[in-house]
């Protein structure tokens, strides 16, 4: 058991006083900056990055960790209570756990978010320091054939967010294909759609469209009803906490968001949003109450807090193992081990081992740390729907307004975000759903990029995608995902009528 | 290594007075200073000029400073603000490098870097061309004969397009005779991560990075170096140079710091006076060392000369790759 005396170890050096008191400060800030809109953890950690000249590494990777962390959790708060996501990758968790709070259930919705994240977390590190080399092998033969089969599968889940008109679901979609084409084409490097403007070069940033899209489009859509509605405070109904029906609907999908955030985490190209997707579409699926989808069904909330993250777990599988850093945040930690004179390599586990299972240890320490200082506030937070709707949404559009701000210091983007945001005003009064955009813009770019390097491979062969069998297999599943509903309602229509 | 020579014929007798105590006479020169950073926080040159800062301050060349970030598509939104706003400020640096020259053409941007004072390039990564380890390939005779048997059979991965990776892949080819159209060319944009998971997975035939992002996989045996960029052999990396295998190739992702337009010569001066005094201190060696950084100090006339020369043969690249008019 020598994994686990290294983790022990690690335990030991990331335990001592003062390091908790490192690893508090990380979370907190994390917290912190996930419920601004627009700040995220990479930017964050970036701007901290000077204060390793300062500190010892095992204290700055706590910090960070935290942050990391922190700040998943944080995105989720803000998007169950006051349905604006701080972050791409919590839109899911918006769906149903907005849905939850109008209820009045917003504070089950909270502990399901966050003892999902502690237990996905828990999963997912726990993964990551036994199963590390093993997921890194099945990360490192996905091709960009395989990659954009997956694409293919997350393309699927659009359906269960589609919203009651398919066709204004589709708008939405392609609206949101429509912006991610905006900017440098990745693969060729001309401009697309930019209109000669030089800040439209780098794309539109996917966090703009969400803040404002969500925080600015619910504002202006409350401030058009505020004088014909009477004022509404959600009352908080029922238990504070989660009843037992709660527990034995969320621990299921707790797992399975685990299950399916971890692998595609340790992907180079997987990131947490997919995850999320696949999970709402899987919990959706597979729930004994369907129709409770859209209305608050706590699966829904369970499944894609857990699957963020424990992809964000899975993302160190990468950097650990081989030194690839697959996200902005892996990226900027792994500016922060140079900084210590450490080139992450595939040496990494073996010449710094005790950075490493510190570093492991702190994301662990970070999960508990999270888990105690947010349930006790859960009870805090819902309060927040006790402000009178002037003042909170006031607020939520002075917290989007210098989060986006803060991201680039541009005002093209915060021109950017209202018009967007007038957008997502009138998607909400003509009733458009509007996280297909979202979908539409990271699956779009993420799809067209696979499928050109896929091509680009087999210099121009398309039978790639059925050639390899991992693409292979993804694809018939996005099939059976996409035909089995429609199959399974004929099949029962068949029987009632045989029946009948 | 011709960044050393260039350094010591062109600062021995600074390097001397240094030690000589100049370093008194010099000392906070500048009670401020702006450090101008036309990139994101965590990228290379953000790093870059938080370095300048921390050790300029540390051994008191500057008094107070402030960093200014301002990222997005390749420098050339930072360059224009710099250009507004500091005119004909004496205290102020721009952290730049050779990305910057592919974006401002590509971009067609109204202002380049000719338009700011060349202070000194300070640091530069080497690229270097590497195989996985399953591959046939030995050495660059080799590879350059599987690229002109089937120019369209060898895949590359790199960074973006018309990035230093992308014009280093793009001057092989041509040096090989191929045309460029017909490279199977794979941009993996987003910190590099993808681009070795696609070596280390063997989706492709080769790769193209700065030396740094490579090494620690060529050291553990995953990826096998065929050519560095260098123009002669680096110390410390084993790995022999286009140069010397009988393809004329050089490149450097440079990084550098440009004073501001419609500044005083006696100020450009002093700015060069600074960053030759900065790159002897103990803490900048200190900083190369631990951050795998190589010396490529060349400051002003001859910083100025090179990247009149970098520009042309950029230029030369994106013009036959359709990049540039």
């Amino acid at each position: 058991m020598d994994t686990l005396n290294a983790l022990l170890g690690g335990f030991g050096s990331a335990l001592s006083p003062m390091n908790l008191l490192w690893a508090l400060l990380g979370v907190t800030l994390g917290t912190f900056i996930g419920v601004l809109p627009g700040l995220g953890p990479a930017l964050t950690i970036a701007l901290l990055l000077p204060i390793t000249f300062q500190v010892d590494p095992a204290a700055a990777f706590i910090v960070f960790g935290g942050i990391y962390f922190g700040s998943q959790f944080g995105g989720s708060t803000t998007s169950i209570l006051i349905n604006t996501p701080g972050e791409s990758a919590s839109i899911v968790t918006a769906l149903e756990g907005n849905r939850m709070a109008r209820n009045g259930r917003g504070a089950p919705a909270l502990a399901t978010a966050a003892i999902g994240s502690f237990v996905a977390g828990t999963i997912g590190v726990v993964c990551l320091s036994l199963l590390a080399p093993v997921v890194v092998k099945l990360a490192l033969a996905f091709a960009p054939a395989d990659y954009f089969a997956l694409m293919v599968l997350s393309f699927v889940t659009v359906a269960a967010v589609l919203g009651n008109s398919v066709i204004r679901g589709l708008t939405s979609l392609s609206l949101g294909l429509l912006l991610g084409l905006v900017g440098v084409d990745l693969q060729s490097g001309q401009a697309r759609f930019t209109f000669g403007a030089l800040d439209l070069l780098d794309g539109i940033d996917v966090i703009i469209v969400v803040v404002g899209l969500f925080a600015v489009g619910e504002t202006l859509h409350l401030a058009t009803r505020y004088r014909s509605s009477p004022e509404e405070i959600i009352p908080v109904k029922g238990s504070m906490w989660m009843t037992a029906q709660d527990w034995a609907r969320s621990w299921k999908a707790w797992i399975r968001g685990a299950l399916i955030g971890f692998p595609i985490g340790a992907m180079p190209a997987g990131g947490a949003e997919i995850p999320t997707f696949l999970s709402y579409f899987v919990e959706k699926k597979l729930s004994k109450h369907p129709e409770e989808f859209g209305h608050g069904a706590i699966e829904g909330v369970a499944g894609p807090e857990a699957a963020n993250n424990a992809a964000g777990a899975g993302v160190f599988v990468p950097l650990l193992t081989l030194g690839i850093p697959t996200s902005a945040t892996a990226a900027v930690m792994l500016s922060a081990f140079q900084s210590y004179g450490i080139n992450p390599g595939p040496q990494l586990l073996t010449s710094h081992a005790d950075l490493v299972w510190t570093l492991i240890a702190s994301l662990y320490i970070g999960n508990v740390m999270l888990l105690i200082l947010n349930l006790p506030l859960v009870g805090l937070w819902v309060q927040i729907l006790r402000i009178p709707t002037p003042y909170l949404y006031g607020g939520i559009l002075l917290f989007a307004t210098v989060g986006t701000y803060g991201i680039s210091r541009s005002v093209f983007d915060l021109v950017m975000l209202y018009a967007i945001g007038l957008a997502g005003f009138f998607m909400r009064r003509y009733d458009f759903p509007t996280s297909p955009v979202i979908i539409g813009m990271i699956l779009g770019p993420l799809a067209e990029q696979q499928f050109r390097r896929a091509m680009t491979m087999s210099q121009g062969d398309l039978s790639v995608f059925v050639a390899r069998p991992i693409s292979a297999s993804l694809l018939v599943l996005a099939f059976i995902a996409l035909t089995a509903p429609i199959v399974l309602s004929f099949l029962r229509s068949r029987r009632e009528t045989a029946a009948a | 290594m011709i960044s050393r020579r260039g350094f010591l014929a062109g600062t021995a007798g600074v390097a001397m007075a240094g030690f000589a105590g100049i370093r008194i006479s010099l000392a906070a020169t500048f009670e401020s200073m702006d450090i101008f950073i036309p990139g994101s926080p965590g990228g290379g040159w953000d790093l870059t000029g938080r370095v300048i800062d921390e050790v300029m301050k540390k051994n008191g060349l500057i008094g107070n400073s402030r960093i200014t970030n301002a990222g997005g598509a390749g420098g050339t939104i930072g360059l224009p603000q710099f250009i507004n706003q500091y005119d004909g400020e004496a205290d102020a640096l721009f952290v730049a490098g050779a990305i910057m020259v592919g974006t401002t053409i590509t971009n067609n941007t109204p202002v380049d870097l000719t338009m700011l004072k060349p202070v000194a390039r300070l640091t530069g990564e080497y690229q270097v061309l590497v195989v996985p380890s399953a591959s046939p390939v030995q050495n660059l005779t080799d590879f350059v004969a599987l690229l002109k048997k089937d120019p369209r059979s060898v895949t590359w991965a790199g960074g973006a397009p018309g990035g230093t990776d992308h014009i280093f892949a793009c001057m092989i080819a041509k040096a090989a005779g191929v045309a460029l159209g017909d490279l199977s060319y794979v941009a993996y944009t987003g910190g590099g991560g993808e681009a070795m998971a696609s070596l280390l997975g063997n989706q492709v035939s080769c790769g193209i990075s700065g030396y740094g992002e490579f090494a620690e996989q060529i050291k553990a045996g995953n990826l096998r170096a065929i050519a560095i960029s260098a123009p002669e052999r680096v110390s410390g990396i084993e790995v022999p140079t286009l140069v010397e295998q009988g393809v004329d190739v050089t490149i450097s992702n440079w990084r550098g710091v440009f004073g501001a337009p419609n500044i005083g010569d006696d100020e450009v001066k002093a700015l060069i006076d600074l960053t030759t005094t900065m790159v002897q201190t103990r803490d900048w060696k200190d900083q190369l060392a631990t951050r795998g950084w190589s010396d490529q100090f060349l400051p002003g006339a001859e910083f100025a000369a090179y990247l009149e020369k970098d520009t042309i043969a950029t230029r030369s690249v994106l013009v036959d790759l359709g990049l540039a008019k």
